[in-house]
């Protein structure tokens, strides 16, 4: 998957509601397909749909045992958060260090000034 | 001195980009760097590959300032807007409007400097108030694809809901 499709999968994931509910729900750890089933008052049937739509989109992965197949949610989706705000903050990064520099040159000629 | 851990970017609200940086110096030289042309052009240059070419900045309540870049393929960029407030070595208030190639974007943004200092070490605080959300994500995402920026608005929200959850 190009980067692009990649993100429009995880966007389109995103965009319900119930999916993001697994979600906040997952992010106190793993659960299984009827722990999450549980308090939306929806079958397993159409959670588990919503699950694939997550698994597809890299948003969370499922263990392998048979039975259980617990949800996991994936640490990197959480990271793209930063990523949105990550360009911005570069470019103010790269000016604040030549701030630094800068003032670390008129510290210097301020102590020549007072020798 | 390594200050990079002190660089916060947030978005406390659905209008606001707030960038907040600690320097190694007293307020009054890190309020020079943001008050003095020739100070100013040694480091407010823009994405790598782009040069300051123009910085007129009349630096009083009501002056207006002008600041233009260029970049590579002679792609150009300006800021410019008016000083509202300024309280010496305190806080600085201006409007700020993009133009960009030759065309003026929609919308203009306050922008509020803030400057305290601690143990000879100045907390820079600018707060950047858009006229709608859009137009402040679309800051964010400049240079980012624009389905592409609506949807990482979208992850945002997610985020917060979640942080929200863990929270309680």
């Amino acid at each position: 998957m190009t980067a692009t499709a990649n993100l429009d999968a995880t966007f389109a994931a995103l965009a319900d509601p119930t999916r993001r509910a697994i979600l906040a729900r997952l992010a106190h750890g793993e659960a299984t397909v009827m722990e999450l089933a549980k308090p939306f008052a929806m079958s397993q049937p159409a959670i588990s749909k919503h699950l694939r739509v997550l698994e597809n989109a890299g948003l969370i992965t499922r263990g392998r045992e048979a039975q259980r197949r617990p949800c996991r949610i994936e640490a990197k989706a959480l990271q793209q958060a930063d990523d949105w705000l990550e360009n911005y903050r570069r470019l103010w990064d790269a000016n604040f260090r030549r701030m630094d520099g800068l003032l670390e040159e008129m510290k210097a000629e301020e102590k020549g000034l007072q020798r | 001195m390594n200050y990079i851990e002190t660089f916060k970017v947030t978005t406390p609200s659905d209008l606001e980009i707030v960038l907040t940086r600690m320097f190694d110096a007293p307020k009054k030289m890190v309020w020079r760097t943001l008050a003095e042309p020739a100070l100013i052009r040694r480091w407010l240059l823009g994405p790598p590959g782009w040069e300051m070419t123009l910085c007129d900045n009349d630096f009083q309540e009501g002056g207006r300032f002008r600041w233009e870049w260029i970049g590579p393929d002679q792609a150009q960029l300006a800021l410019f807007g008016e000083y509202q407030e300024i309280t010496p070595f305190d806080r600085i208030v201006r409007t700020e409007s993009f133009e960009i190639g030759c065309e003026p974007q929609a919308g203009q943004q306050l922008a509020a400097i803030s400057f305290e200092e601690s143990d000879g070490k100045t907390t820079l605080k600018m707060t950047l108030t858009y006229p709608s959300k859009e137009a402040r994500d679309a800051t964010i995402a400049s240079g980012m694809d624009k389905g592409v920026s609506a949807g990482y608005a979208r992850l945002d929200e997610v985020l917060a809901e979640i942080a929200t959850e863990q929270i309680a």
